[in-house]
């Protein structure tokens, strides 16, 4: 039995609305259901989540759901698959989907049997009447209905008969387990053959020559491609490529190029450039209770450096141009097929129907990283050879040098306290570029070997996503807490020496760090508990249950024992209207910053998987974790030079955490997304561990042995 | 088509059991040799210097990045990648606890991760966590699913650890 009905709308689901035709979703095959979405599987096991829906509303094993990847071709336009939006949109959709197409198959078979469509029970999609008699299946149904409709949106009586499935297992996972090809970068197409593209350390760096012949002496080469300052060749097999590319970048002789930041000094570099302010929240008073004038203040200042995706996979992209010259199919591990075919589009001027993008699996994608670009290198190779697939994959030094890296940040907080020690008064400034750069973003195709043709298409600053969609760089920038005078300024930096873009929860993860750490600074100044603390300045009972609950499971009022260790607390609602999660951190600082343990307590709403919702956590917390004690891209005026896995190092299997995951299931309510709302608690509570531990606040990313000692020292 | 004039050389040796031979230039790596001539995909790249584990493959026992060793260095031995641990109707114990502790999230690192915990078991068949996450160090995972891979190798341990 399913306990629910579709709930009544006014509207239909966002997704749903821009794609209303039934058969776009789904269709009947044999004895399979064949399901579309326009959201990918990025390694978050997004596609069981939805087969699990799909096969609840519809009726049907699990089994009998076959999920069909993204393909411009016949998928609904999702959009990007990001923001932990996946759930809530395209789960809202499915289901609504579902339903619908469940009631269509119901009510005809209803209708020859002559009987009340509320009557009849479904089980694995075999209808049955109300006395149990068998009357048809959903795949004879199919060939009577016509799912060439629209959805209606109408509430749909629950289904019947089929017991849900409770967290189905990943789809994915036996093919990883066996070695069975998987990933894009398996995928062996007929007359597949090899490219890479030679780039400059330096961004905008000009070609300006290529010395000698280096390639006399590198077999099998089939092409060598120049437009403007990009450079690339392609070669029947995959070494000769990389013989060839190495020999190409050794001849290859560049000019110019923009002179990078100071590293040392990101939030003098962050404050001092030309900015755009947003003034995301100014409030004078709270409506319910008149505040005085503060009696004391504090601030302070927190920083995070630039970040790498660092996915254990270099990016890959597959191109293959029609032989007549009529269009190109692109086969990527992008996070929206249908953006990259725009942008593709845009950048070689096809019409966008000549343009086929179709979505193969790669490894973890954690926000906007090189799989766009790899699948544009392709497209850029494979026009040299019409009709051959030229598969293009990026070395682990352009993966980690060239790949948009999620933006470094700089903020600064003040807050006017009570006698009481209450925040009266809170003014927070926090600057970065822009957390978005995909393709079609400020009117580029968004794509960096775009930027070296010939007939370029410029790279401008990263934007923000709007606040309808979480913000970017004021993503989390207003504290959860019900302070009376507030006023909140975002300041997007307009230059962009290192390129920039989406990195998991975006701005949260900064602004979470510095306005949890300060919590607990303001906790410590006025003498109170950090979970007291955070309590009283919190109305919303959903977030004082996640933090009570951290609390609690943590054993927060036990006294932490040993040399250099020490217990922190955090706590976010994501985006200001997603998960709620509270986190508590046990470190141990000694030679360097060790995280022992995290307890995080979150609340999605709704669940529709909760070992999908743990595995997201887990994994989210272990990488904010890494972020928080270990990342920082290195680079020096001319180039990134973080560029292999000892210079960019993240944490390993013997410095993980043991992590414990509580879930809060509100099966009322609407689900909110899971994927990133651990990030942001995680960085405080280990920050504010670290204080607990050795009296020290390191207020600048990331809390290695160099910062905490310079913190000591200021 | 024809490599033109690259010197290229056969060389043998045995993979899962199989006695296999390939034609290629010395120094190319052993992985473009399994994966492109030998169309064995579990091995990944994963950085080309050794560095992360991706692509690891037993060479005579011994866990070995496969990225940055050159073919001519495999010649006469015996390889084993994760497609030789197991298949589905034959599955590794790793394998199968892998499977009911949904130890992964994307599966990139997973292969190299089983021939790291393969080689493990076969030393040490009853570790503890300190000795896996030990064993697995050279492995990296960008996802964090870290703990319930560990959790998966202590599972597999436990119900027989190396069936061979």
């Amino acid at each position: 039995m399913i306990d629910r009905v579709a709930a009544p709308r006014a509207t239909l689901p966002k997704d749903l609305a821009a794609n209303p035709r039934l058969a776009t979703w789904v269709g009947f095959e044999r004895d399979r259901v064949l399901v579309r979405v326009g959201k990918v599987e990025l390694g978050q096991g997004i596609l069981t989540a939805l087969a699990q829906i799909a096969a609840a509303e519809l009726g049907l094993r699990p089994d009998r759901v076959l999920m069909v990847a993204a393909d411009t071709a016949s998928s609904p336009d999702e959009g990007i698959t990001a923001g932990s939006m996946s759930v809530p949109e395209s789960g809202a959709a499915l289901r609504q989907v579902c339903a619908e197409v469940r009631w269509l198959l119901v009510r005809a078979a209803a209708r020859t049997a002559g009987c009340d469509p509320t009557e009849l029970s479904v089980a694995d999609g075999v209808i049955r009447d109300g006395g149990g008699r068998y009357l048809s299946t959903y795949w004879k149904l199919a060939a009577e209905i016509s799912l060439d409709v629209e959805a209606t949106g109408e509430p749909i009586p629950a289904a019947t008969g089929t017991a849900p499935a409770a967290d189905l297992p990943r789809l994915d996972l036996p093919d990883k387990v066996f070695g069975r090809p998987r990933f894009l970068h398996d995928l062996v197409l007929p007359g597949m053959v090899h490219g890479r593209v030679v780039r400059p350390t330096r961004r905008a760096a000009r070609l300006v020559e290529i010395a000698g012949e280096p390639l006399r002496a590198v077999s099998g080469v089939l092409a060598t491609v120049r437009d403007g300052s990009f450079l690339g060749v392609v070669a029947q097999r995959e070494d000769s490529v990389e013989r060839a590319a190495a020999a190409l970048g050794g001849a290859a002789v560049w000019r110019g190029g923009v002179e990078l930041p100071d590293e040392d000094d990101l939030t003098s570099y962050l404050r001092a450039a030309p900015s755009e302010a947003t003034v995301v929240r100014a409030r004078d008073g709270a409506d319910d209770r008149p505040a005085g004038p503060p009696m004391f203040g504090h601030s302070a200042a927190y920083s995070r450096p630039f970040l790498a995706h660092a996915s254990i996979a270099p990016s890959c992209g597959i191109a293959r141009w029609d032989p007549d010259g009529g269009g190109l199919t692109v086969w990527s591990h992008t996070q929206g097929v249908f953006p990259l075919r725009a942008a593709i589009a845009q950048a070689t001027s096809l019409p966008l129907d000549a343009v086929r993008v179709r979505h193969v699996e790669g490894a973890g994608c954690y926000g906007h990283n090189a799989a766009d670009d790899a699948a544009f290198d392709a497209v850029l190779l494979a026009r040299a050879l019409p009709g051959q697939p030229v598969r293009v994959q990026w070395s682990r030094r352009d993966e980690l040098g060239q790949a948009p890296f999620g933006p470094a940040m700089a903020a600064q907080v003040s807050a006017g306290l009570d006698g009481d020690g209450r925040v009266v008064e809170w003014t927070y400034d926090v600057w970065s570029n822009g957390h978005a750069s995909r393709p079609g973003y400020a009117g580029s195709p968004g794509l960096l070997a775009a930027a070296h043709l010939e007939r370029a298409f410029d790279l401008p600053a990263a934007v923000d996503p709007p606040p309808q969609r979480g913000g970017g760089t004021s993503r989390n920038a207003l504290p959860a807490y019900g302070f009376p005078r507030q006023r909140i300024t975002a300041h997007r930096v307009l230059t962009m020496p290192i390129r920039t873009s989406a990195l998991r929860s975006l701005g949260a993860f900064m602004n979470v760090f510095a306005i949890e750490s300060f919590m607990d600074e303001l906790a410590m100044l006025t003498g109170h508990d950090p979970v007291a603390y955070r309590l009283a300045h919190l109305t919303d009972e959903r977030a004082r249950a996640v933090v009570a609950q951290a609390a609690r499971a943590a054993s927060w009022d036990d006294t932490v024992t040993g040399e250099g260790r020490g217990r922190g607390i955090a706590f976010a609602r994501y985006k200001d209207r997603g998960a709620y999660c509270a986190v508590v951190a046990e470190v141990e600082a000694v030679q360097e910053v060790r995280v022992r343990r995290l307890v995080v307590v979150v609340d999605v709403g709704r669940v529709i998987n909760f070992d999908g919702v743990r595995n997201q956590i887990e994994g989210g917390a272990i990488q904010a974790t890494s972020w928080t004690v270990k990342e920082r891209v290195r680079f020096d005026r001319t180039a990134v030079t973080s560029t292999d896995w000892e210079s960019y190092p993240i944490l390993r299997f013997s410095e993980v955490p043991r992590v414990e995951v509580h879930v809060l299931n509100r099966p009322d309510a609407p689900s909110l997304g899971a994927g990133e709302a651990a990030q942001g608690p995680v960085a405080a509570a280990i920050a504010n561990a670290l204080f607990a531990a050795i009296g020290v606040r390191v207020r600048d990313l990331p809390l290695t042995a160099e910062r905490v000692i310079a913190a000591m020292d200021a | 088509m024809e490599e033109g004039f690259a010197v290229r050389e056969t060389y043998r040796f045995t993979v899962n059991g199989v006695d296999r031979e390939v034609h290629s230039e010395d120094d190319t790596p052993l992985l473009t040799v399994l994966r492109n001539d030998l169309g064995l995909t579990a091995a990944k790249f994963g950085c080309g210097l050794g560095l992360c584990g991706a692509c690891l493959v037993l060479i005579d026992g011994h866990p070995t990045s496969a990225c940055d060793t050159p073919v001519w260095a495999a010649a006469g031995r015996s390889l084993v990648t994760a497609e030789g641990l197991g298949g589905p109707d034959d599955p590794h114990s790793l394998q199968r606890a892998f499977l009911t502790e949904q130890a992964a999230q994307c599966g990139y690192c997973i292969s190299g991760v089983l021939i790291s915990a393969a080689a493990l078991l076969r030393t040490d068949p009853a570790p503890d966590e300190e000795a896996v996450a030990a064993a697995l160090d050279r492995n990296l995972c960008r996802c964090g699913a870290h703990g319930r891979m560990v959790r998966a190798v202590l599972r597999a341990a436990a119900d027989g650890g190396d069936p061979q």
